[in-house]
């Protein structure tokens, strides 16, 4: 089921959540809100879910094409996963996931057998089937956010909302389960949106990425798409490294033409890992540099250069048989060549 | 503390002597750089036995030198028993009324806003800051039958002062602050996110309130149950002016403590106050049972 | 709350405020129809109304029933300003005692380790659970004339029981766990490392408790001898068993205004019981700001 919102606007007292947001998920996809906090992403899942309300005249929120706006969270037929998982600290495992069925209208619930059957499915599905009888105190985090998973699907939700669903977990079991559900999705394809500030989570696992910004949408586009072509500096800036120069930087550091522009104003954006490095004596292109640092540690090298001409320190990285090729320490001089880079200055567009 | 008495495998002279005294081995290996330990623990422990130690237990001697007869002849007398009915009775008739009302207060000063809530808030505790003898005779001239709550319930039959319903009011008006300052804290702190989540899983706000906030509520609510009902028990001050004291009928059981001992019947008083000794002491660990659990239960 | 919180009586920890963002509106999803939450606020209000308000209000009522004068020359009678006066005494001896006590029991409690000391900490509780009238009861039966010390006390011309001394034990067992059981979870929350640091820097005990532990704890302690002082000025059951009841001479306030009641004297009793009201309301008024002021710094 598709889920669209239309001109959001929030406001808390004087604090506005929410400007005018707009948002467009096709049915089936995984699709991540990203943004620093207080950028407004939970909010706007929260208004999505029901649980709170846009401000009176500002947007609507639609589900499949039908006006929701009004309905209350119980009657939208959501799944929703809170980040601190919010399970019922006084119900065991299988309490909480049957929960949703149990208070349901006596014509629309199922028999206890049918409860049971369908809770036991669903925690074998979260795999936790051996742990029905346990209360939410005898669980690890990761446990417990698959039971508020598993509660969240017992109501056989048309949309999958997920607030912050790893923050809470330490960074091991937070890469294990952003791959499970990645695979879950996979398996179950429903509407999904998950909620983080964390951007490699983004990256790694959904369809599409919303990136918000201080009450607003920033861009919107594949993992790839955000990636690749950021649409302005924050998105640049909020994705990665990213290495800030004046333009005047490049002047004989590009390897492309169009890109330097010979005393063109403004900045540009490289990330680290877009920069070649090359001896200084074996000439060529490529503005001069000093090696001001080396770290070495982990899978990349990372190198902290400054240009003569300039006196700006830039970050790169590159692979570390790259660096042993190359062969340099602190204070040798090499030359920088930028693979890629980034102007957001209309006259100045890659 | 209790495994200093069984027997332990003697591993050697030093062993043996050590497991002896644990309270003075675990002074010395707990070497602070503090001082006063002595000093203060000492003074802790003679202040707490000669005030409170001694004389509770000059209580059970006093009962401990009477024959089991002579004991069961002054506590199971029909007037002793009259009182035990009406004081137990009464207290677990008020405490259950608190927790209904607690629960309420606790509820709408934690949840709904209003004007002068703060002032109300502070109110709640008048109970434990007034003293019980002005409660007694501010409750008494209130329900008197000619009293302003009095003389609109004579009319319809219903007497409160020099009544059973007398001493039903005092109790509840003393134990009134327990259920809601015990429920009060743990509704604050509860988290938003569970009612949100009962709501997301298509449960109404009854049903909400019903099977998830009142269960998570249950211990702090207990609890308060407990507390109000043992304070009930044993005062005083609020019930005498307002009960009538007849004996069999509105006669509370610290006030037939009392009248025992004007009588000169130090024992007769001893025996009977043993067993409300015995009563809320056995409640004390009932509450302490109930905080274990309920923080056992709700630790997430 | 730890298990010394049992009987927490008027020392319910402060309300904390909420830690959690707070949200300017609670969202619609978890808020009650306007209908329930004006209903249930009138309820609980209507409740405290009879329950709380109306009790204290007719107290002042009463007690100016007839007119300002009366009610002074009941306040100015020998008799109660001797009950004034031996309340006060009481007071003054029975709370520096419970704050010495408390001062002591917390720090042996919460700056050390030693086995036992759960128990301790219910022990130092135990007060509350008995019967002021119980409370009064075991002195009669350790100092009272048929009591242990009864005929020693008696060859060497000393009273306890029907005296000021017994009048002051029985206040002191009620009031008992006041002071300590605010300072013991409040130092166990601030721990021991700035009494580490003061000793390590050279200070010596004294120095480190009346510089470093006393100023940490000065708003808890307050706290907690305001309580003790309420519970002292009021105290009723147990006094009312070791007094005697001699007026002028052992009858504290409540004594006091419990005899003018009985002798139909409503207006003075009033006239004394408003007099305590009055210090209900300076205690209550003092917690809530201590209150608020803890709030507002957590």
């Amino acid at each position: 089921m598709s889920i669209e919102a239309h001109n959001i606007r929030k406001r808390f007292g004087l604090f506005t959540a929410l400007d005018g947001v707009d948002l467009n998920v096709p049915a089936g996809k995984l699709v991540a809100l990203l943004g620093p906090s207080g950028s407004g992403k939970t909010t706007l899942l929260r208004i999505i879910a029901g649980l709170e309300f846009p401000d009176p005249g500002s947007g609507r929120v639609l589900f499949h094409g039908d006006d929701v706006t009004d309905l209350p969270a119980g009657r939208r037929k959501v799944g929703f996963v809170f980040q601190h998982y919010a399970l019922f600290r006084h119900m065991s495992v299988f309490e909480n996931v049957a929960f949703g069925l149990r208070v349901r209208g006596r014509r629309e619930r199922p028999s206890d057998a049918a409860i049971s059957e369908r809770v036991h499915r669903l925690l074998e599905l979260v795999q936790l089937d051996g742990l029905a009888g346990r209360y939410p105190s005898q669980l690890s985090g990761g446990q417990r956010q698959r039971v508020a998973l598993a509660r969240a699907l017992a109501v056989e939700p048309k949309v999958l909302l997920l607030d912050e669903p790893f923050g809470a977990l330490d960074a091991r079991v937070r890469k294990d389960l952003r791959r499970w559900l990645r695979r879950f999705h996979d398996e179950i394809h429903l509407t999904t949106i998950f909620v983080t500030h964390d951007q490699e989570e983004a990256l790694e696992i959904a369809d599409e990425v919303v990136i918000m910004n201080q009450a607003r949408v920033e861009q919107v586009g594949t993992p790839q798409q955000v990636y690749d072509r950021p649409a302005n500096p924050f998105v640049y800036q909020f994705l990665g490294n990213v290495n800030v120069m004046r333009a005047p930087a490049l002047a004989g550091a590009a390897r492309r033409p169009g890109v330097a522009a010979e005393g063109a104003e403004g900045q540009i954006y490289v990330r680290p890992h877009d920069i070649e490095l090359t001896p200084h004596a074996s000439g060529g292109s490529g503005a001069a540099a000093i090696v001001r640092h080396i770290h070495a540690a982990g899978p990349h090298a990372r190198l902290i250069v400054e240009q003569v001409e300039t006196r700006e320190q830039v970050e790169v990285e590159i692979s570390r048989s790259e660096l042993a090729a190359l062969g340099v320490r602190v204070s040798d001089l090499v030359r920088l060549r930028l693979r890629q880079a980034h102007s957001f200055e209309e006259d100045y567009a890659i | 503390m209790a495994s200093t008495f069984e027997p332990i495998p003697a591993r050697g002279p030093r062993a043996d002597s050590v497991t002896r005294f644990p309270v003075m081995t675990a002074a010395r290996s707990s070497r602070s750089i503090l001082p006063g330990f002595g000093l203060s623990l000492g003074f802790t422990l003679a202040y707490l036995g000669l005030i409170v130690l001694v004389p509770l237990s000059a209580a059970f001697l006093k009962t401990a030198g009477m024959s089991a007869h002579d004991f069961l002849a002054a506590v199971g007398s029909s007037r002793v028993m009259a009182a035990y009915r009406l004081s137990f009775g009464a207290s677990l008739a008020a405490a259950s009324v608190n927790v209904v009302f607690g629960f309420l207060v606790a509820w709408v000063l934690v949840r709904y806003p209003f004007p002068g809530k703060r002032l109300v808030d502070a109110l709640v505790d008048l109970p434990f800051a007034l003293p019980t003898a002005v409660a007694g005779i501010a409750l008494t001239s209130l329900y008197a039958s000619n009293g302003w709550i009095g003389r609109w319930l004579a009319p319809l039959g219903v007497k409160v002062a020099f009544t059973w319903a007398g001493v039903f009011v005092a109790l509840t008006f003393i134990g009134l602050p327990f259920v809601v300052r015990t429920v009060q804290p743990v509704l604050q702190e509860l988290e938003p996110e569970i009612e949100e989540a009962a709501a997301t899983l298509g449960a109404s706000r009854w049903q909400a309130v019903s099977r998830i906030l009142l269960p998570e509520l249950a211990p702090s609510l207990l609890t308060g149950f407990a507390l109000a009902f043992a304070r009930a028990l044993g005062e005083y001050g609020s019930v005498v002016f307002i009960a009538g004291n007849m004996p069999m009928k509105t006669e509370i059981v610290p006030l037939l403590i009392i009248t025992k001992l004007e009588q000169y019947d130090y024992r007769g008083a001893t025996a009977i106050a043993v067993v409300m000794l015995v009563s809320s002491f056995l409640l004390l660990l009932l509450i302490n049972l109930l905080q274990k659990w309920s923080r056992r239960s709700l630790a997430i | 709350m730890a298990p010394s919180d049992l009987f927490a009586l008027a020392s319910a920890p402060p309300t904390v405020p909420h830690r959690r963002r707070a949200r300017a509106v609670q969202p619609r999803a978890t808020r009650d129809p306007a209908v329930a939450r004006w209903l249930l606020t009138a309820i609980a209000l209507l409740f405290l109304t009879f329950f709380l308000v109306l009790p204290l209000a007719v107290v002042f009522v009463e007690a100016f029933s007839h007119g300002i004068g009366r009610y002074l020359s009941s306040i100015a009678e020998p008799d109660a300003l001797s009950a004034i006066r031996l309340t006060l005494l009481t007071v003054a001896i029975v709370v520096p005692a419970n704050v010495v006590f408390g001062l002591a029991a917390a720090w042996a409690i919460t700056k050390f380790k030693f086995a036992g000391k759960s128990l301790l900490i219910t022990l130092i509780d135990l007060p509350f659970a008995v019967s002021p009238v119980i409370a009064g009861l075991i002195y009669v039966l350790v100092f009272g004339a048929q009591g242990w010390f009864g005929p020693w006390l008696i060859a060497h011309n000393l009273r306890v029981i029907f005296a000021v001394p017994g009048i002051v034990l029985a206040t002191t067992f009620v009031t008992f766990p006041f002071v300590a059981r605010e300072l013991i979870p409040l130092m166990q929350s601030q721990g021991t490392d700035e009494e580490y640091s003061a000793v390590t820097l050279g200070a010596s005990g004294w120095q480190t408790f009346w510089r470093v532990t006393l100023p940490n704890i000065r708003w808890g302690l307050l706290y907690g001898v305001i309580l003790c002082n309420a519970r002292a000025l009021g105290e009723f059951g147990a006094v009312s068993v070791v007094s005697g009841h001699i007026r002028g001479e052992t009858n504290t306030m409540p004594l006091h205004v419990e005899i003018l009641y009985n002798d139909y004297n409503i207006t003075g009793a009033f006239a004394v019981a408003s007099l305590l009201a009055l210090l209900a309301l300076v205690t209550l008024g003092v917690k809530s700001v201590l209150e608020w002021r803890q709030a507002g710094s957590a």
